[in-house]
């Protein structure tokens, strides 16, 4: 099921005007900042279809960028997320894409410093919830209900063994894991949902193993 | 999990519980945390909903101006005249106008099941706890019981105005008001689910339609139609009065007249109210004429 908490109806607590178009949009910010590691300095926003259409009005760009700032949903920060990017360094572009999108609420977030890039696609499904629909080209569906951890592998035998064996030696369960790889043999990508905030020290073993390029957890 | 309205009465009514109940015993179990935590979680909500609404009161005026002050405006009426449709009436309307004047203007609010429907929950609460006098527990057991029919739409249909319209957004939050007011009120986990059925039969087809793209007009006023007829169906479900469509059937009716919606009356701001040349007009003055 998509919600499965009475919090995903009653809540969130969020500055307003709109959940899907400004809680949601500064969700999918943060997930794009967590996931990158640090802050960019700097950010082209695509938007799509009512996104695209509205997002001046929702202030889904203010809350987009204020995600990526690393705010929350109800930071009364995060109207002057625009000019707070401006001081901090992170260079902002819109562009309102006229493709179709599966989800009405959908976003790409392509994000940078002058090192590495980042690609995410996320969608605002409703009441302030989000999901990652695609990081860096690869498909997935992380809902951000539980912690979750992503690795990058190359798509070797033994390689998901291998990180499954440290996560159970760590008595850490798996709720949800979803495997994808661009081509046999090459980059490929793990996402694991777990049921509880996985040990930096834990993350630094699962780095070490065999096959792996490189990870980043996302807390719920 | 209850995944449908019948399977939420279902359990109510075989371990004698109130709705409120299920829910929190579902949250409990699904979070693994305890019930004092459940419960300390939902009043901050609840107090962040108390706090909205005493900001409303004392005025409050969106950035493009479109909206605010008719909450004061409302509370003002009512100590000078004597509303046609009663104080309790016009106190909800008051108030959940009110806590959406505050969402445009950016203040903050407790999503319900979502912003732009964020009145109607708190909007009867707060009006109907006048005379029914509930204890703190009550109220936060209010938004439980909304809460657990709003999580039956949301994995079933819908709950945001770009997805299936206005009816995902304030019929959903009406209803589920509805429901709360049913189970505070003293009716039975049944009479909670004609009063959601009734309300959300009468908001089938709403469009979403938001002029400029905000959260402004109409949704303010559509919160005032919201828990107005909130309390109307709560009123009949307790005078005994039956929905004759069963509530999944009423939520599948409702998902499938959001599939049929087209994209210009699902919050693009495009059609409806938003393409009247008034609607345009105000756009042009907010936004320039290059929009």
């Amino acid at each position: 099921m998509k919600y499965n908490s009475v919090f995903d109806i009653i809540g969130p607590v969020m500055v307003g005007p709109s959940s899907s178009h400004t809680a949601g949009a500064a969700r999918i910010g943060k997930a794009a900042r967590n996931l990158f590691g640090k802050q960019p300095t700097w950010a082209k926003i695509h938007l799509y279809e009512s996104f695209a259409k509205t997002y001046r009005g929702h202030g889904t760009d203010f809350a987009l960028v204020g995600g990526l700032l690393g705010m929350e949903t109800d930071d009364p920060q995060i109207s002057k997320s625009l000019e707070l990017a401006k001081e901090k360094g992170l260079q902002v572009e819109f562009i309102e894409d006229s493709a179709s999108a599966n989800h009405p609420n959908t976003v790409r977030l392509i994000i940078g410093d002058d090192k590495e890039q980042q690609e995410l696609m996320g969608i605002s499904i409703g009441g302030g919830k989000v999901e990652i629909t695609e990081l860096n080209g690869f498909e997935l569906r992380l809902s951000g209900n539980h912690p979750a951890i992503l690795i990058m592998h190359n798509d070797r035998f033994g390689a998901i063994a291998s990180v499954t064996k440290i996560l159970a030696k760590y008595e850490v369960n798996i709720g949800h894991m979803e495997v994808n790889r661009k081509d046999v043999g090459k980059e490929a990508l793990m996402v694991i949902e777990v049921d509880q905030n996985v040990e930096d020290s834990i993350l630094q073993e699962l780095q070490a193993a065999d096959h792996i390029i490189s990870i980043a957890k996302i807390v719920s | 999990m209850f995944r449908t309205v019948a399977e939420l009465i279902e359990k109510a009514e075989n371990e004698n519980i109130p709705i409120s109940e299920v829910m929190i015993r579902q949250e409990m179990e699904v979070k693994e945390k305890t019930r004092e935590e459940v419960f300390s979680e939902m009043e901050k909500n609840l107090v962040v909903m108390e706090n909205a609404i005493d900001d409303a009161l004392k005025g409050v005026q969106s950035v493009t101006g479109l909206t605010g002050g008719d909450a004061v405006k409302v509370q003002k009426y009512m100590k000078e005249k004597s509303p046609l449709s009663g104080n309790l009436m016009m106190d909800a309307v008051s108030k959940a106008m009110g806590t959406n004047e505050v969402n445009a203007a950016m203040g903050i609010i407790c999503a319900t099941p979502t912003a732009g429907s964020a009145g109607c929950v708190p909007g009867t609460l707060f009006a109907v706890k006048e005379q029914l006098n509930p204890t703190r527990e009550e109220m936060i057991r209010y938004l439980f019981t909304s809460g657990a029919f709003g999580f039956v739409v949301a994995n079933n249909a819908f709950i945001s105005g770009a997805a299936g319209g206005c009816q995902a957004e304030v019929g959903s939050a009406g209803a589920m008001a509805s429901a709360a007011i049913v189970e505070m009120a003293g009716g039975t986990p049944k009479q909670s689910s004609h009063a959601f059925a009734i309300t959300l039969k009468n908001m089938l087809g709403l469009v979403c339609d938001p002029v400029a793209g905000l959260v402004e007009v109409p949704c303010v006023k559509r919160n005032a139609a919201g828990s107005s007829l909130a309390i109307v169906s709560a009123d009949l479900a307790l005078a005994g009065v039956e929905s004759r469509i069963p509530c999944d059937e009423v939520i599948g009716a409702m998902y499938r007249i959001g599939k049929q919606m087209p994209s210009s009356l699902r919050e693009t701001g495009e059609g409806g109210l938003a393409d009247t040349p008034t609607g345009r007009l105000l756009k042009e003055k907010i936004f320039g004429a290059s929009v």
